[in-house]
């Protein structure tokens, strides 16, 4: 068992994957010799040298394209968007291109690519460079989503996304970076489409994915002290979704709360209560409550992005307030 | 104060034409084998009665949704198809029906996806601005303005990483020069030394609008190729002998590592750009010039003039005649796709399933 971070965890998925697959490539902004912007990236140029780890041009649409024609012609690749923002400027290649090609074909083209990006806020990096974007990227048809929450799952999550023969988009969250796990010895692959119970419970069931998942922990443990016990589903994959986690979760509690770092207008929690006020209405004890940042863009100064991005004090009011109406 | 229009601005078609350059006389006596010669006859051909059967199923209705013609522009297919090794990648635009036939694809799946029927070579699912056959090398048709470019760069790496000498050719329009996408795709392909041709075939207008007004430079793609270190090169689109002659040296030098290469091609399309569209913005002197430069007679003459018997052509002419019959008999007789075809293939394992 070594001690990793969130950042090193992600190095140390890539490499694990790199050794296993010699065919297995990556591309991106300064993540060669810099060993990327957020440090993710460091030592894979000496290990696997500048054919396996290039850095490109600023360049994003070149970038993805490149990945897909590279990925479709038998070599799978791994590429960096720097910023999850920056996923509108090759937003085409992603959403047109990668996610939609097999089916126009018939199934003749296989996109095994994995997007890796930086996603979320707390830096204090202002409207472009903090935002949640998951929800961009799940409404398409055709892309897979991750969002891992520890470095335990980003290790797993990056191993099942390289595997995965369809395009994944990996969200490596800004303000986990630091984060670190005791990470078991040996070999890590975890599975898509599979959330997990991070802590039991029997009152309400709290949904959330990366940053969120801590914060909805730390809530759970206040809500403990009032003799509230929140059962947190941590749900890693937002596409491949596992639903049934957490809609038995929800059948056993009768509560759902979701936990949402994106803009609340079609937040990827917006999907989850649908599917709950579909399939198992008649096991709510009341309504499902989105706490999710308000429709905005996000502000830069500390005191208005910490008071926008739900925190801990406002996951657990939210839930004190509603959990027994 | 008024200000002043040019009419000339507002009615496209009342604008000076812009008219065809003669053809090189020496051009007929280019090193190509005469066997070659025929061939890409025959190729031209069957580009061309392709799409005018197409035509002629629209107008019977038959041929659902928009389709884009590249009547006139054979050449550009033909003599890059010839040029390239079999396991060599394509990929074309929306306009991409000669490029995909030109990858020798058979022609009754093709069009039996422009009927989008379930013999259709995308079972349906993709239609005439998608067609793709892999096992041809024919990587795929993109409907998006730039974004093939990009793709093709990666095919190429790709090629590069394996060792495997293919080469990639990217076949997109005069209008496309305008997108950032063509811009990255040259940038990255030049500081790769990636193994890829960019084929620009320029028909002088991008949808409705002619190119000129709207780009900076003279040659949409030609002048851009100092700014990625590139040597300009301008081919006569719509001499199959000359594109051949290109093309068979841009891919060779990409196949020996030499990098990559930016082709702009003149050409002209005879119709419209795209099935909804008459093609009224052009003057019509300039439509009657370019047909008169049309590509295919002027390679029936050039190949008479090298002495091969008019019954020769006749020949190839009613054996094309009798590929396009059957090919439209092939997919008029294709029962429409089984609805389960809809859920199949978004994901590799193709199911569409997204949650459990
Ligand atoms: C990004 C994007 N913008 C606009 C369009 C609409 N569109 C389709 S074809 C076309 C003209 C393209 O012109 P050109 O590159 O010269 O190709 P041509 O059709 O002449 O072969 C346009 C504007 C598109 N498909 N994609
Ligand atoms: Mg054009």
């Amino acid at each position: 068992m070594a001690e990793l971070s969130y950042r090193d965890a992600v190095a140390r998925g890539i490499a694990q994957e790199m050794r296993r697959d010699p065919s297995l490539v990556m591309l991106g902004e300064d993540i060669a010799a810099a060993g990327g912007v957020f440090k993710t990236t460091v030592g894979l140029l000496d290990e696997f040298g500048p054919l396996r780890v290039r850095d490109t041009p600023i360049s994003e649409q070149a970038i993805l394209g490149a990945a897909m024609g590279a990925a479709m012609t038998g070599v799978p690749v791994i590429a960096e968007i720097m910023f999850s923002d920056f996923l509108a400027v090759c937003f085409d290649i992603l959403a047109n291109q990668m996610a939609k090609t097999r089916y126009m074909t018939a199934g003749q083209v296989t996109v095994p690519v994995v997007v890796r990006t930086a996603n979320g806020g707390g830096s204090r990096f202002g409207a472009q460079h903090s935002q949640s974007v998951e929800n961009w990227t799940m409404m398409i048809p055709g892309l897979k989503v991750v969002a891992p929450s520890n470095p335990v799952d980003v290790v797993g999550l990056m191993a099942a996304a390289v595997r995965d023969p369809d395009p994944v988009v990996f969200f490596e969250h800004k303000s986990l970076m630091a984060r670190k796990a005791e990470i078991p010895e040996g070999e890590l692959v975890d599975r898509l489409g599979t959330a997990r119970v991070v802590r039991p419970g029997r009152d309400c069931t709290i949904v959330a994915v990366a940053l969120m998942v801590e914060r909805a922990l730390q809530a759970a443990d206040e809500l403990a002290g009032d003799g509230i016990e929140a059962e947190v589903i941590d749900v890693r994959s937002l596409v491949p979704l596992d639903a049934r986690t957490i809609l038995d979760s929800v059948v056993k509690t009768g509560r759902l709360y979701t936990v949402e770092e994106n803009p609340r207008l079609c937040g990827w929690g917006a999907e989850i209560a649908s599917i709950a006020a579909d399939e198992v209405f008649w096991d709510l004890d009341g309504p499902v409550v989105r706490i999710a940042t308000p429709h905005i863009p996000l502000p830069a100064a500390d005191a208005l992005e910490d008071e926008t991005i739900p925190s801990v004090a406002r996951i657990y009011e939210t839930i004190r307030r509603t959990a027994d109406q | 104060m008024s200000i002043e229009f040019d009419p000339g601005l507002i009615d496209y078609a009342q604008r000076p034409p812009r008219l065809p350059q003669p053809v090189d006389p020496n051009n007929d006596d280019l090193p190509i084998a005469l066997e070659t010669r025929l061939e890409l006859y025959e190729s031209q051909l069957t580009l061309r009665q392709f799409e005018k059967r197409a035509y002629d199923l629209f107008l019977q209705n038959l041929v659902k949704g928009t389709s884009h013609l590249s009547l006139g522009m054979e050449a550009i297919a033909a003599g890059f198809g010839k040029a390239m090794r079999r396991d060599d990648y394509s990929f074309a635009t929306y306009r991409g029906h000669a490029h995909t036939l030109a990858r020798g694809v058979p022609l009754g799946p093709v069009l039996a996806e422009l009927l989008g029927r379930a013999n259709g070579l995308l079972e349906g699912k993709g239609g005439s601005m998608h067609l793709t056959s892999v096992e041809h090398g024919m990587m795929g048709s993109y409907a998006i303005i730039g974004a093939h470019l990009t793709i093709a760069n990666g095919a190429a790496w790709s090629a590069q990483l394996r060792g495997t000498e293919q080469v990639s050719v990217c076949f997109f329009g005069d209008g496309t020069t305008n997108i950032g996408a063509f811009h990255e795709a040259l940038n990255l392909a030049a500081v790769w030394d990636l193994p890829v041709v960019f084929v620009c075939e320029n028909n002088l207008y991008m949808e409705y609008t002619p190119i000129d007004l709207i780009t900076a430079v003279e040659n949409p793609a030609a002048d851009r190729a100092s700014a990625y270190g590139l040597e300009p090169i301008i081919v006569d689109g719509n001499d199959a002998d000359a594109v051949y002659v290109v093309a068979t040296e841009v891919i060779d030098r990409a196949r020996r590592g030499l990098g990559p290469a930016l082709v702009e091609a003149t050409t002209y399309r005879e119709q419209g750009h795209s099935r909804a569209d008459p093609g009224k913005y052009r003057p019509v002197e300039e439509v009657a010039a370019w047909k008169a430069r049309d590509p295919i007679p002027l390679y029936h003459q050039r190949l008479l003039r090298l002495g091969v018997p008019e019954q020769d052509l006749t020949t190839i002419q009613q054996a094309v005649a009798g590929r396009v019959d059957e090919a439209t008999e092939f997919a008029k007789s294709g029962a429409a796709p089984a609805l389960e075809l809809a859920m199949k293939d978004v994901w590799a394992d193709g199911s569409a399933v997204w949650r459990n």
